[in-house]
């Protein structure tokens, strides 16, 4: 067990956890912030997506102890009243059906327009390929973020 | 407008529950603590001071605002925003004061709190439209008492009540107390389906703001004072048993509260059909948290014992093949004579087609919060049939229905999966155990070597056509591991004179069951390519030779028309629509299929490209017969998910067994279909004939195998018979 003082969603967060522990976990079972979802734990679904420094990795894989000062970002603290561009994009668009994948596709997208504004379908559909949708919105989920991206 | 009784079968569809119980009859105080507390913060309407309960499914507040109790569990086929547009439909209020409550299990109140067959909505359709009615009747009758008029010279609109002569009005706000005194009418009208307002608009999905801001929704996300976590270890191969355990190493690590064998059905303990998949006997380890439970998990030493035959992927396959070359000692369906119309036939075409053992793999795993004391068992979490789940808690716990408790999560994801409750049967075993409140949790691997899988299955075609190039005989002999696969009542049966349906079944220790859109999803695929490679046989559009067949079975029908299982108008209807819808013609990479299934009429065109050896799907179009579409946003999403989870599997996806065990533990090698394979575009067209709503979260998925097989023979000049199509292994992404 050690301490562990995180910068997460802009505020610092205390957590006494062994250094292995993934963020995931520690997001989920320590700080209770459940919108990062555990799906696979073996960095294949995505559906544990949160921003480090404004890249999108797979919180199932970053263990606790390689955080350091670097800053996190969740689905939770996205946006303070859930009006980020590419949550209003996924509302109008309706894109969730169970839901359940949805915090990471939306982590993984806002990521990717933070880096490019405007990209084009295919490097939408490429960027979002890590994040599996198993009841099939990823339709949806291409309009929501060409939305998001005009709309930004 | 027509007139229902409100009183149907043995229930009294709708009780006036402020009568019979004095009370609320909505919501235990111990589950409140779950709700999200910005749940308030979202609302962006004011609440009331004062709730007055109509009837079990809502409750209107003092300033009109609605509360509507989804009855039905929520799998992501947006029942939670469709059944309370019903409700609200005949309340005649305006949605935006709707909220939207997912109702506890209820046997008293509710009918049919099951997640299954795409029949939420087909068999919740009148007793939603009764109790927003009723509620509608009762509203009007409290506004004729108070204003001395006859309760027909009274007219609602948007949440207002008026009388137009005297020109006095009340909303439903100020009536509610009234009302809610009232007797349950005998009998009310309902509106015509012409002067709805709610059913047929787009509604987002009422759960959209929690979804994308990540609020506690799933059974995954429950966090209870004092609560545990489980995880249990089951045998790693079907066909395997407990035998001993060494948790020395284990038991020490570090938050880790206790390791144990369960016996979580106890021999000779009466199962319901929802246990299906249920193994009697596990590990349970139990710890402060899921890491914690993770580690010790792998760390566990235990000895399984051989109960059973370990079979392989290799055995299966042989034994369905044998199946297919058995003559069963009666056929499901027989007319006419098809041996002696094979040695007429001018050509005969012959095909086999297979289809591997299917994981379920919702995204949220299985898990259950269950807190069980000697007074009372409390359960909460993700399950599709928690009226079963109910009735097996009964007897393992040896406690009466009326202490069990049952609430409904929403489910990431369910697919026929969440049918089979043995999970929460697990956790409850496993509180009542620890004299504590647990969340069990499956791993993805737990989830994925643990499940009740789709059957594997291989069927068997043979057609013969005479000169013309009409159909004279058809033959099917289907297998399936558990399942005997074949609807011999379905197309084409009635529309060919010598039609002969053979179905067999292999035994296995796999466990098996509904995965959605049940052996539709299979056959389906294979019959709607069959009747490609038929039509060429016999020189014909594949369109045009469908649309003969439905010709033949609206004009002069084979055998007991009575046993048909499908509308040819309909089903015509619906294939005409797509041929137009898609400039349909010949050539251009495309395939076509048609379907009825869940009470549903689907056809679909698409094309494809290949790049390399992976096959690019197009656009997709699909016509849909489904009756009234209650709210064409997320009907369309329903539909467009059945079609991108039957191209994924139909591709990419299979289980296979060596020595009983599943090859496959994790989306590293169990492929699913990814963004960049997904269709390009989906066209949906809604046929609108104003008949009852019926099935729509399944019957998208079945057809669009075939429509993509018959597609890829255009795109490579081959045949596509045994699925999934792509056997490549996953590309490592991450
Ligand atoms: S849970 Fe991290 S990628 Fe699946
Ligand atoms: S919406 Fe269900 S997994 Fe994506």
């Amino acid at each position: 067990m050690a301490t562990f003082n995180l910068k997460i969603n802009g505020e610092t967060k205390k957590v006494d956890v062994d250094g292995s522990t993934p963020m995931l976990w520690v997001l989920r079972d320590h700080l209770q912030m459940v919108g990062t979802k555990y799906g696979c734990g073996i960095a294949q679904c995505g559906a544990c997506t949160v921003h480090l420094n404004d890249n999108a990795v797979r919180s199932c894989q970053l263990p606790v102890s390689a955080v350091g000062e670097q800053e996190i970002t969740t689905i939770e603290g996205l946006s303070e009243n859930g009006d980020h561009p590419v949550q209003q994009a996924w509302l109008e668009v309706d894109v969730p059906q169970c839901g359940y994948c949805q915090a990471g596709q939306i982590m993984t997208a806002s990521a990717l327009l933070k880096k490019n504004p405007t990209p084009t379908d295919d490097e939408i559909a490429t960027a979002m390929n890590g994040n599996i949708c198993r009841c099939g919105t990823y339709t949806r989920i291409r309009k929501a973020v060409k939305m998001a991206a005009d709309n930004s | 407008m027509s007139i229902v009784k409100t009183k149907v079968g043995r229930r009294a569809f709708i009780r006036n529950t402020s009568l019979a119980s004095g009370g609320l009859v909505i919501g235990f105080s111990w589950l409140n603590s779950c709700k999200p507390k910005e749940a308030a913060k979202i609302v962006a309407m004011e609440m009331p001071k004062e709730w007055f309960q109509i009837n079990g499914f809502l409750k209107i507040g003092d300033n009109g605002v609605v509360t509507i109790m989804s009855p039905n569990p929520e799998i992501g086929q947006n029942v939670k925003t469709a059944m309370p547009m019903i409700v609200a439909e005949e309340l005649d209020t305006a949605w935006k004061n709707v909220l939207v409550e997912q109702a506890p299990l209820n046997t008293d109140i509710f009918t049919r709190q099951l997640a299954g067959g795409s029949q939420s909505i087909r068999q919740g359709w009148e007793g939603l439209r009764m109790a927003g009615a009723t509620a509608r009747t009762m509203l009007k009758q409290a506004a004729a008492d108070a204003w001395q008029v006859a309760i027909n010279e009274i007219q609602t609109s948007e949440g207002v009540v008026s009388h137009t002569a005297s020109g006095k009005s009340a909303t439903y706000g100020e009536l509610a107390s009234a009302a809610a005194k009232l007797e349950v009418p005998e009998e009310v009208s309902l509106k015509e389906t012409s002067d709805f307002t709610i059913i047929g608009t787009d509604k987002k999905n009422v759960d959209g703001h929690q979804i994308v801001t990540g609020q506690s929704l799933f059974g995954l996300d429950i966090q209870k004072e004092g609560m545990l976590i489980a995880m249990v270890t089951q045998p790693p191969a079907f066909g395997m048993k407990f035998k001993a355990i060494d948790s020395s190493k284990a038991e020490s690590m570090p938050g880790i509260k206790a390791i144990f064998p369960i016996t979580v059905y106890p021999e000779g303990i009466k199962k319901q059909w929802s246990d299906g998949g249920a193994v009697p006997e596990m590990v349970a380890i139990v710890g402060e948290s899921t890491w914690q439970c993770m580690q010790a998990k792998k760390a566990l030493d235990i000895t399984w014992e051989q109960a059973e035959k370990a079979e392989d992927t290799a055995y299966h396959n042989r034994e369905l093949d044998n199946l297919l070359n058995t003559k069963p000692a009666s056929p499901a369906r027989a007319d006419g004579n098809v041996e002696a119309a094979f040695k007429n036939a001018a050509k005969i075409v012959e095909s086999t087609y297979s289809a591997p053992f299917l994981a379920h793999n919702t995204m949220e795993p299985m898990n259950f919060y269950a807190h069980v004391t000697p007074e009372k068992a409390e359960l909460l979490g993700p399950i599709q049939t928690p009226e079963y789940l109910e009735l097996t808690l009964a007897e393992v716990l040896e406690m009466p229905l009326e202490k069990i408790d049952i609430m409904m999560t929403r489910m990431g994801g369910g697919f026929g999966r969440r049918l089979y409750g043995s999970f929460g049967v697990e956790a409850a075993m496993i509180s009542k155990k620890m004299n504590a409140p647990i969340k069990l949790v499956y791993t993805r691997e737990d989830d994925m070597a643990q499940g009740t899988y789709r059957p594997s299955y291989k069927i068997r075609y043979k057609a013969g056509l005479d000169e013309e190039g009409n159909l004279i005989a058809w033959h099917v002999r289907g297998a399936g591991t558990n399942d005997d696969l074949v609807f011999e009542n379905r197309f084409p049966a009635g529309a060919v004179d010598n039609y002969l349906a053979e179905k067999l079944s292999l035994s296995t220790n796999v466990t098996t069951g509904a995965w959605r859109a049940p052996r539709s999803n299979f056959i389906a695929g294979a019959e709607q390519a069959f009747i490609d490679e038929v039509a060429e046989a016999a020189g014909k559009d594949p369109i045009a030779f469908r649309l003969e067949l439905f010709d033949r079975a609206i004009s002069k029908p084979v055998g007991d028309t009575e046993k048909n299982d499908y509308d040819p108008e309909r089903y015509a209807g619906v294939l005409k629509l797509v041929k137009e819808k898609s400039n349909w013609q010949i050539g251009d990479n495309r395939g076509v299929a048609a379907y009825y299934c869940h009470n549903s009429y689907v056809a679909q065109v698409l094309d494809v490209t290949m790049n390399g050896d992976t096959p690019k799907v197009g656009t997709v179009h699909c016509a849909v017969d489904c009756g009234i579409v209650i709210n064409p946003l997320s009907a369309k999403n329903q539909i467009e998910g059945g079609i991108i989870d039957g191209i994924g599997h139909a591709t990419f996806s299979e289980l296979t067994f060596k020595e009983g065990e599943p090859q496959q533990h994790n989306f590293d090698r169990y492929r699913l279909m990814r963004n960049t394979e997904a269709p390009e575009k989906i066209e949906t067209y809604f046929v609108d004939n104003g008949i009852a709503p019926t099935g729509l979260g399944e019957p998208s998925l079945p057809p669009v195998q075939g429509a993509l097989a018959n597609a890829l023979y255009k795109a490579t000049g081959r045949r596509y018979y045994q699925q999934p199509f792509i056997t490549d292994k996953p590309p490592l992404v991450g």
